[in-house]
Order: structure tokens, then sequence, then C-alpha cells
């Protein structure tokens, strides 16, 4: 009986110190989040705040608010605008960049942005004997590999000297491995200027604990229009259900990536649904150097059996659109609009597949688990076996882990598989095409042509889009390239990715851009 | 028993060395490297090539395992390169993170699985052993993931009682009753099924201890009933009993890893998960060799702790 008695008392006292405990902390959870200050949760904890050192459009996110580079994406397009650089000037035959800096810009520890700035954070990335290299190792330099060499011609006049015409730099100038910091403050830090970031943008560095919170404060002496909200905190939330969680209890005000199957969560009110196609393209490699994929009739036939339509609205419900050529729409400017994706046509696949002697030839095609871009790989391999099957094709599936996956695609396809996933995000409509289908750019010639595609006439359209300064005359070669390579059928054209954002009702001004970065400076929350 | 706890701290010295050359080995061996890792679709074998010898990571296999080996030794575990800070840093901070999650558990288990146990086996076939029988059944079979989902949904969005995730509130907070605001589902929910198997060990320990003859010689003393099942039975059940605790021990530090993930507990099983994803091998070998220690520490603890409670135990 005692014991009985023992442990009812305890068992009492225990409950009722347990429920005090409580009390004192049961301030209401909700609405936890103070007006002025905009929450958003992020993917993952950011490697670094050093926009040189950076890859991950996670940390990008975070980087835009607080640093800016010569040129920008204008609002809404893929287009360039003028940035921390007021105007330019390109010398006729291309490889001189002449840029006029706005003047009075300071960066947030007070120093002068200037021509010495620019030099400065041009020839840390890019010079192996700067001083301050060792900060690195900067992955995306060659993003201005062709740059030769930096001048200072006045405080406010740049010049860059590049190898060659390369028509993309101002793109990569606005891309952010071109965000300027600040030289006092690298000097200062040296490798933990990661961790203290300084540049010139309309939010600055607040506090970073790590696998927390980074948060970024309003910049009172910003050059342009101030920030809408007193601070922005970036959240790492690296589990999507938990973030879904934590969006529907009311810990973040923003969240990015939301998984395909939650949005239906957000429908109701309390909740605004943002969508932003954007430059990315989500393709299959074909082996067009050996293996059926060899004849030009079995890559078309494959892009006919594949029904895109309901890989985009059943698999990703509507997170996609169909992909008609290897160049995303979100490059409104060098997009052929005339061109019609491929439609699921199973007879013609068949007919075509029979034609060149193809029928029920057996492939293995390349599935990844899950990757940067790669949407949802293993379902959409799936949807992609089923449809070939239907058409009498054999495809095996071979699963790999992410890096695994890039080191067995990479390298090429040949003598391992017939086809093969893969997904691109890029800032200008050159980088994807000729990196990935020029014959100059097969793996054993340091590429991503992993297909082996080669068409001459492609190869010259990209030679000339890439050194041609005039950008009617480069969406001329562009448009005209797409033509080609739709018809060729290097690669089976999936899916252009929509990325969505989902925000509490409380948060306005808010749009996603089709760069895929993430600005907040006109964000206002109530 | 100094000298004994001397003896078991030596013999851990080749079981540690063992464990960095199986991890450095593992990581060496796994496809991939991390600058592929960093370089994602830009991996061209040139830029793999430059980013990889900027990393140090071109010297031969051997050469870098002594190199590092030796850094270890003076506290040294390199820098990581997915997060950019020294990896001695990002452990302490992720396995003090680890410890306040995992004893909590550790001693939620304890507590109420001994309890349950002594409780159901005093009273062998009532109804207090039945519904603890039955509630231990169900806490065992259900994965603790699963029910840390479940719990967040019920507690953190439909009620809105308790922080979803997280250790501290992100505005505001910092202080105890935050972190207990934030500690009270992962650590209840991590802590289930190792109080499910505490509570029935528990119970047949004391059942076997209770049908010993001192026993009754004690009840027929006139020993009251709480002495005889606190005093003399539990305190000699508990010699069968530690050894499982300690085993539970290490079960909670590894459930951590599941529960780390649902409830963004920024602990060290996340950081490993994410580390090998990333390739990472300067924090997978450091977190790993930094977990395995403080493991080989606490199992000579459990070792001590038995030998003091049960003399026959030879040191």
């Amino acid at each position: 009986m005692n014991l009985t008695h023992l442990t009812r008392r305890g068992l009492l006292a225990a409950v009722t110190g347990f429920a005090m405990a409580l009390g004192v902390t049961s301030t209401p959870v909700k609405a936890q989040t103070p007006s002025d200050v905009l929450i958003v949760g992020q993917i993952a904890e950011p490697k670094s705040l050093d926009p040189a050192a950076v890859t991950a459009v996670n940390d990008f996110r975070i980087l835009v608010n607080v640093y800016e580079g010569l040129t920008r994406y204008k609002s809404g397009t893929l287009e360039v605008e003028p940035g921390l650089a007021e105007s330019w000037e390109i010398s006729d035959d291309g490889t001189e960049y002449t840029f006029k800096l706005r003047s009075g810009v300071k960066f947030h520890d007070g120093t002068d942005f200037n021509a010495e700035a620019v030099k400065f954070n041009f020839d840390r990335m890019l010079d192996e004997n700067h001083p301050q290299h060792d900060t690195g190792p900067f992955p995306l330099a060659f993003f201005f590999s062709a740059v030769k060499e930096t001048t200072v011609v006045d405080p406010t006049t740049v010049k860059f000297t590049l190898n060659e015409p390369y028509a993309p730099f101002l793109s990569n100038l606005a891309y952010p491995t071109g965000l300027m910091v600040s030289p006092e403050a690298v000097k200062a830090n040296g490798k933990e200027f990661g961790r203290n970031p300084v540049g010139t943008g309309p939010f600055k560095f607040g506090e970073w604990k790590s696998n927390e919170r980074v948060v970024v404060t309003r910049n009172d002496d910003y050059w342009g229009d101030k920030a809408g909200t007193e601070a922005v905190v970036f959240r790492p939330i690296t589990d999507a259900n938990t973030r879904v969680a934590e969006m529907l209890a009311g810990g973040i005000d923003l969240m990015v990536e939301v998984p395909p199957t939650s949005l239906s969560q957000f429908q109701g009110d309390g909740f605004n649904l943002a969508e932003q196609a954007g430059p990315h393209v989500w393709f299959l490699i074909l082996n067009a150097k050996e293996g059926p994929f060899a004849d030009k009739r079995v890559r078309q036939a494959a892009n006919y059996a594949i029904n895109k339509d309901a890989i985009v609205n059943d698999v990703l419900e509507g997170t996609a659109e169909v992909a008609a050529g290897p160049t995303p729409p979100a490059f409104a400017w060098a997009y052929n609009s005339t061109l019609k994706a491929y439609p699921h046509d199973p007879d013609k696949a068949r007919a075509l597949l029979k034609e060149a002697g193809a029928e029920g030839a057996e492939l293995t095609f390349f599935v990844t688990e899950g990757g940067s871009g790669m949407l949802d790989p293993v379902a959409m391999g799936t949807a992609i076996q089923a449809d070939l099957a239907a058409v009498g094709l054999k495809v095996n599936i071979e699963t790999y882990e992410w890096n695994t996956f890039l080191g067995e695609v990479n390298p090429g396809l040949e003598g391992k598989a017939d086809m093969a996933e893969m997904a691109w995000m890029t800032n200008d409509p050159d980088t994807l095409p000729y990196l990935a289908l020029r014959s100059g750019a097969w793996p054993d010639k340091g590429g991503f042509n992993s297909g082996y595609y080669a068409n001459p006439e492609v190869d010259k359209l990209l030679e000339a889009a890439r050194t041609a300064t005039n950008q009617d005359e480069r969406a001329r070669l562009y448009k005209e390239m797409q033509v080609i390579v739709q018809e060729d059928a290097p690669w089976v054209f999936v899916a252009n990715w929509k990325q969505n954002a989902v925000t509490s009702d409380r948060v306005e001004n808010f749009s996603l851009e089709p760069s895929f970065l993430l600005h907040l400076q006109d964000v206002v929350k109530k | 028993m100094g000298a004994y706890i001397l003896k078991r701290l030596v013999s851990a010295v080749p079981v540690l060395l063992g464990i960095t050359v199986i991890v450095f080995l593992i990581m060496a061996m796994i496809p991939g490297d991390p600058a592929t890792a960093i370089l994602g679709s830009y991996a061209t074998p040139e830029n793999v090539e430059k980013l990889n010898r900027d990393l140090g990571l071109d010297a031969p296999l051997v050469q870098r395992y002594f190199i590092w080996l030796g850094n270890v030794i003076v506290g040294d575990f390199g820098r990581s390169y997915s997060l950019n800070r020294p990896v001695l840093d990002e452990i302490l901070e992720r396995f003090s993170a680890t410890l306040i999650l995992a004893g909590v558990s550790f001693v939620l288990c304890a507590v109420l699985g001994i309890l349950a146990g002594v409780v159901s086996a005093a009273r062998q076939y009532g109804l207090a052993d039945k519904a603890i029988t039955f509630a231990v059944l169900i806490g065992i079979s259900v994965p603790s993931f699963f029910l840390g989902m479940m719990m967040i949904l019920l507690f953190a969005v439909n009620l809105r009682w308790l922080p979803v995730s997280g250790m501290y509130a992100i505005y505001g907070g910092g202080d105890l009753p935050d972190l207990l605001r934030h500690l009270i589902m992962p650590a209840s929910a991590l802590s289930v099924v190792a109080t499910g198997v505490v509570a029935r060990l528990s119970r047949s320990a004391m059942l076997e201890v209770l049908r010993q003859d001192y026993i009754r010689t004690a009840r027929a003393k006139g020993v009251p009933e709480r002495r005889v099942i606190m005093g003399h039975a539990l305190r000699a059940a508990m010699v069968s009993i530690i050894p499982v605790l300690g085993i539970q021990a290490g079960f909670v530090l590894s459930g951590a890893v599941y529960i780390e993930m649902v409830f963004q507990w920024p602990g060290i099983g996340r950081m490993l998960v994410d580390a090998i994803l990333k390739r990472d091998i300067l924090l997978v070998q450091g977190g790993v060799v930094f977990v395995a220690a403080c493991y080989v520490l606490f199992n000579i603890m459990v070792d001590v702790a038995q030998s003091l409670l049960d003399p026959r135990i030879k040191t």
C-alpha cells in the first residue's frame, strides 16, 4: 500500500512541477514573430556570406540583400541594368569594358566604394598572388576567367580588359559571384570575412548564430530607397516537412521551395503563394555517340514518347512547365517563342523507332536520388521509364546519390549509359548550350556535353553569339540555335521549373525574381 | 579503482585509432569528393582538380591521414569546407546541443522506465502492471520520428502550445524556460522507446529479485513493503538494470539523429548527416571520432558504476 501511496504522491508532485514549469513558459506562441521583422525559412545553413566563395542559391538569397554588384537584373526579368555602376561603354572589338561608378556609395564599415575596391574584388578572386587570395577558394571564379586585367582609371572609373570578346560578361557581373565586398573588411577579417560580411546593400549584417539564424538589419545610410523592414532573419530548416509545419504554425513569415505535395495546405486564408518561372531546364542527356540514341530518329522518338504534360502536372503538381527546347523561356530576349514542344505522340514514336530499326531496344538510364534543381528525380525517372516502355523500349534504371551521380555523368556516358537525368540553372543564355551542347565541350575537353552531341552549325552559332556585343544579334543567333537543337534532339526536353514561395498575409510587396534570387528590400511586414 | 580506470582508458586508445583509420578510409572510398559537391553542375574535371588542390586534397592518402592525425592529436581538427569554420567549434557547439537533448531524454527514460518497471513488478498481473505493459508495448512499437511529426502537428500546428522546431526562439527567448519549451517534444519523442525497454527489463529484474529468499526474510521480519521494494529489491536489481541503461544511453544518442532532423535540433547527428551529403571530409572525421571517444568514455563509466555497486565484479 505504501508503495502506491508514494508513487501517487510522487507522480502528483512531478506533474505539478511540470505544470508549473510550463505555466512559467506558456506565453502564447501565436504571433510569435514581431512586426517589422521578416523571418525567412531557408533550406540550409549558409556556407559562407562571402559572395566569391559560395555556389548555392540558398546562400545567394541572403547575399543579394547585403551586397550589390556593378550590374543587376532588372526586376522581373533577366536583363541587365546598372547597379553600382551607373553606365558603361564597350569597345568596338568587345574586349574593353569601361564602367562609370556611382559616387558617394559607402560600404557598411564606412569605407568608400570606388574603382580601387572593384579592382581589389576581381584581383582577389583571379590573381593567385594577391595577398587576400587565400581567403578563398573561389569555386566560381571562372565566371570571370575572360578578365585579363582590371584597371583603375580614376576613382569612379574602372576598366576591364578581356582576353577575347565575351558577351555574357555583363550578365555574369549581375550574378552573386560578382557582388562587391569591402576590401578593408576582407583585409581585417581574412578567412573569417565570410562570417563578418560587409557590402553596400540595403541591409547590413547583424549576427550569425550557427544553425539557428542569420540576421541582417536595415542599412539607414543606403544610397537608394531604404529597406521596408527593420530586420530580416534567415532560419535554416533543412527538413521540408518541418519547414511546412513552421509556416503553418506562424514560426516563419516566408518560405521558399515549398514541396509540391504541400502546396494545397497553403491555399486557404492567411497565406499567399508566389510562383515564378526561372532560368532552369530539366532534361535527359541522350548518348549520341553509341547505342540506339546515335540515331537522330530514336532521340526524336524518345521526345515524342515521353508525356511531359503528365510529368509537370501529376508528378510535379504544376510546379513546372513543359520545356520546348534547350533555352528556358525566362531568358525572354533570347528565347525562340515560335518553338513548339514535342507533343506526346506514342504512335509517331513507334513509327520512328521502326524506321530506325530500334524497336525493343534495351536502354540504361542514370537517375539521381536528388540534387540541386533536380526536382523529383526518382518519380520523374519512373514516369519516363513507363512512357518509354509503352513504345516498346526496355529501360533499366540505375539510381545514384547526387555526388556519385555527377561523378558518373560529368565524365561522359560512353560505355555506361544511354540516358541520364540532368538540370541546370544559369544566368545567361550562353552558359548551358556553350558548356553542354558544343562539340568543343565534350567531357574530354573539359565541358559537360556528356552525350557527345556535335553539330558544326550549332558550334558556329554559339561561338558567334558569345562574341557578339549587340544583344539583338545575340538573340537572333540563340533563336536559330534552338531550332536546330530541337530538331537534332540531343536531349529529351522535359521541364522548366517554377520557383515558388509562400508568405503569410502579414507580408506585403513580395515577389519572386526569374533569377531565383530573393530581393527583400521592398518587402513590408505588418 | 584508479588503476582499473587508467587501464580501461589506455585500452581505449587503439580502439579510437582504429576508428580514425576506418572513418578516413570510408570517406576516401565513397564516390564523390568535396570539390564535386561544392561545384555541383559546374564540376568540370579542370575545376574539380583546381578546387581539390586549393582544399589540399591532392596529397596522397597516407600522407593526408598522418597530417590529419597529427593535427587532431594537438587538438586541431581543421576547417570545415561546407561551413567555413573550425571543425572543433562546430562539433563542440553541436555536441552540447545533442547532450542536452539526449541527457534529458536519458533521465526521462531512466526515471520513468525504472519507476514503471518497479510498479509493474510490485503489482504483478494487477491492473497497473497490465496498463503499463500495454503502454510499453505501444511505446516500443511507434517509430520516434513518426511520433515526433505527429506531436508537431498536434501541439505546435493545431494547438500552438509549443514551438515547432529549433532550440531557442528566434526572437526574444534564449533563456532556460525557452529552452525547456523547445525541449519538451523532442526529448519526449526520443525517450519513448528507451523508456519502454527500461521498463520491461526493470520489471523482469525486479521479479527475479523479489523471488529471492532474503526478500521473504525481510518481509517475515516485518520490514515495511516500501522498504522491501525500494531498499532491498531495487538496490539488488540495479546491478542488472544499469548495463541496460548504458545500452539505452547509446541508443538515445544514436536515435537523436532522426529526432534532430524532425525537430531541427542543432545537434551533432544532423550535422553528420549534412556533412556526409556534402562530402565535408574533415567535419565527418572530426565528428565521428569525437562521438566515438564519448561513447567509449561512457562505456567505461558504466563499467565503473557497475563495479562500485556489485563488489563481485572484479576491478
